[in-house]
């Protein structure tokens, strides 16, 4: 093959995707915040629907209503209220964290915020967690 | 010395393709470097393909992964990685064009519009002044332009139009000194929906910067800039 007939290859493009969100590991604190804040509003977001979901149930008579109540009253679903309430106090104070930053509040102490954030999300999750069961 | 596992990323276009792992085992001393290994290699794969050239770390050209995290192979002791098996990956989100070697070249086409000048005035120590005939010390800007950071950058990896950190952290470094370059016009490049509002602060950027550049520091620096409009009279000096 003699340099007029050479062509470079084409490179191998990278394909974007969602999945890179997941490409943080054995990196910082912020690559898991960042993690967290996503998948924790991917989660209200589906929250959103259910809640529909359920509400709608008064739509098919009182009746229907109460037994979709009563429903809602058992363990399995007041734990994963209790999650829920975790999902959104995170997502909530890691908020406030993101638009301190932005505003450039609290930029080198980004990792200490997130871990106040955390323990203090995890501290609301736990007393509503007593006061539910 | 100690004998180590490598597994290194391969791929030619057309030779080698899809990708593999090709598995060496290497004799390290405490100082040698994943550089100095790769170098090693090739004496006995010259089709081993690699980025690099100063070896000390001021290039910028030789960024990679080692085991999952970008580094500069040039400063990275294999001791310092305290494992017996080391993973050689190229960067990511940069276009693959053999081995370890990608495409720089979307990189600068971001990175060079922003036209940071490249010296920046020095940091003073305080019984060191100048000659009257010197004025004022300078020294590089300090961003190596390895693009360790876009590499590092989830948002770069799902949106290949984001401005990405490198570009943000020089346009910021122009807006606090702009050495004559035009204030308003970088800001208006930046204040767009793929420029420093695209950021998700995951500050991994920071993270792996091999020259404390801290380019989500500068992003939120330049959000702040925008919000609060310090540098609209044309920056802060």
């Amino acid at each position: 093959m003699n340099a007029e007939e050479y062509r470079r290859p084409a490179p191998r493009l990278p394909a974007p995707q969602a999945k890179e969100w997941l490409a943080f590991s054995k990196r910082g604190v912020g690559g898991w915040a960042f993690l967290l804040h996503r998948l924790t509003g991917l989660v209200l977001v589906f929250y959103l629907f259910l809640h529909l979901a359920v509400l709608s149930a008064l739509a098919r008579g009182p009746q229907a209503y109460q037994a979709m109540l009563a429903f809602m009253d058992s363990p399995l679903i007041v734990a994963l209220e209790v999650g829920l309430i975790a999902t959104i106090a995170f997502h909530a104070l890691n908020g406030i964290r993101l638009v301190l930053m932005g505003f450039g509040v609290g930029v080198r102490a980004h990792k200490a915020l997130f871990w106040v954030a955390f323990v203090l999300a995890a501290g609301l999750t736990a007393l509503a967690a007593l006061a539910m069961f | 010395m100690a004998e180590v596992t490598f597994k290194i990323y391969r791929y030619k276009p057309g030779a080698i393709d899809p990708p593999r792992y090709d598995t060496y085992r290497v004799s390290i001393e405490p100082h040698t470097t994943v550089l100095d290994v790769l170098e090693h290699l090739r004496l006995d794969d010259p089709t081993l393909t690699y980025r690099h050239s100063c070896h000390h770390g001021s290039c910028g050209t030789c960024g990679m992964l080692v085991n999952g995290k970008e580094v500069l192979a040039c400063v990275t002791r294999v001791a310092d990685l305290k494992t017996d098996t080391v993973v050689i990956e190229p960067l990511r989100h940069q276009p693959l064009i053999s081995d370890l070697v990608v495409d720089m070249t979307p990189f600068f086409e971001k990175y060079e519009p922003v036209g940071m000048p490249y010296i920046r005035e020095s940091e003073y120590l305080p019984h060191s002044q100048p000659p009257e005939e010197v004025g004022a010390y300078t020294r590089f800007e300090n961003c190596l332009e390895c693009g360790l950071c876009l590499s590092a950058c989830p948002v770069v990896g799902s949106d290949p139009d984001y401005l990405g950190p490198a570009a943000l952290a020089a346009a910021a470094r122009v807006v606090q000194e702009p050495r004559g370059q035009d204030v308003p016009t970088v800001l208006a490049m930046v204040d767009t929906e793929e420029g420093c509002w695209r950021c998700h602060a995951a500050m991994e950027c920071s993270e792996v910067c091999p020259n404390d550049v801290d380019p989500g520091g500068l992003i939120m620096f330049l959000r702040r800039e925008l919000l609060t409009g310090t540098s609209r009279s044309g920056g802060k000096r």
